[in-house]
């Protein structure tokens, strides 16, 4: 046929992690990390957008590799937006 | 001149004639949406940068004004998105599956949710429009710097935080309003027993897209609501 059919069971166990990762980070933004607050809630946000990408958008079980191409394009040039122009600004001495 | 039987290949009615088969039309289509996907990333990714360079100038007062907002609300926005992507993805399998009572029943659930995502987000509108936070001559956003109660947050700057704010948020919920519409003609379409397992594009790529918007929230939550819970 076309797209394999992912098990309910896969579904759901990413459903519930994806509720579990809300309520971490939720919490640890009162635990005092310092500058780390911001990191984790950051990677943990990237760690549910993957899992979202490669389950429920079906990325992991597609096999058009020029999805994963688009997919990964796209990610670089958002960093490379990002990265150059934080690069650019934060390394700057504000009178 | 006799009239001869011309042989006519039998194809899925939803295929159309550029394409050799239902699988490279479904490809094609999905390859579509997900470029678009990609203008989208490109789209918000100019907001997400503006945000985080005024927000590594302004800290504090940033800081501030992102405690003002309900983390509770903000946390259950964002556990009713996660849901409404279960029950897309569930919506999908079912058509995947030819159940077309399951997919009317997660795709009314998904609708539901995103409704419920909305209002949330208009209660949240509305307590920031009577504490006048909303960005204009009626502005005025009285706190002190985390950490130091007798110095007074700068106006301009949690101003700014917050035209960000409803920039960012404003837009979201506009892509959310779109996809309620779109998911509400996907569900009349699914009662009437459109989506079968050999054709359930549309729904696909519509759960592409749901997807999509669950992930710029899954970004702009703890980047507006958890800025410096701490104190």
């Amino acid at each position: 046929m076309s797209e394999p059919i992912v098990p309910t069971i896969t579904n759901v166990a990413v459903w519930l992690t994806l509720l579990v990762l809300t309520g971490v980070t939720a919490g640890v933004a009162f635990i005092d990390l310092g500058p780390f607050n911001t990191v984790v809630a950051l990677v943990i946000a990237t760690v549910k957008a993957l899992l979202v990408v490669l389950i429920f958008m079906h990325v992991k079980y597609t096999s058009e590799k020029l999805v994963k191409v688009v997919v990964i394009s796209a990610i670089f040039f958002l960093a490379l937006l990002l990265g150059l122009s934080l690069a650019d600004y934060t390394t700057r001495l504000l009178m | 001149m006799a009239d001869r039987p011309i042989a006519v290949e039998q194809h899925n009615p939803a295929l159309k004639h550029h394409f050799v088969d239902m699988e490279q039309q479904r490809e094609a289509s999905s390859l579509g949406m997900w470029l678009f996907l990609a203008t989208e990333i490109m789209f918000f990714g100019g907001m997400f940068c503006a945000y985080l360079i005024y927000r590594y100038w302004y800290f504090p007062d940033f800081a501030a004004a992102s405690s003002s907002l309900d983390i509770t609300l903000g946390t259950a926005n964002t556990a009713v998105l996660i849901c409404s992507s279960l029950t897309v993805v569930m919506a999908v399998r079912a058509a995947q599956l030819g159940k077309r009572q399951q997919q009317v029943v997660y795709l009314a659930l998904t609708l539901v949710l995103g409704l419920a995502f909305l209002g949330i987000k208009g209660i949240e509108w509305t307590s920031k429009f009577k504490e006048h936070h909303i960005p204009g001559p009626t502005f005025n956003f009285e706190a002190s710097l985390p950490g130091h109660p007798d110095q007074p947050v700068d106006q301009h700057h949690a101003q700014l935080f917050f035209s960000l704010y409803f920039a960012m948020t404003g837009m979201h919920a506009l892509h959310m309003i779109i996809g309620v519409a779109i998911f509400t003609y996907l569900l009349y379409r699914a009662w009437k027993g459109a989506y079968t397992p050999e054709y359930h594009t549309p729904l696909e790529n519509s759960g592409l897209y749901w997807h999509f918007v669950d992930i710029v929230w899954i970004y702009l939550f703890p980047l507006l609501y958890l800025i410096d819970r701490k104190k």
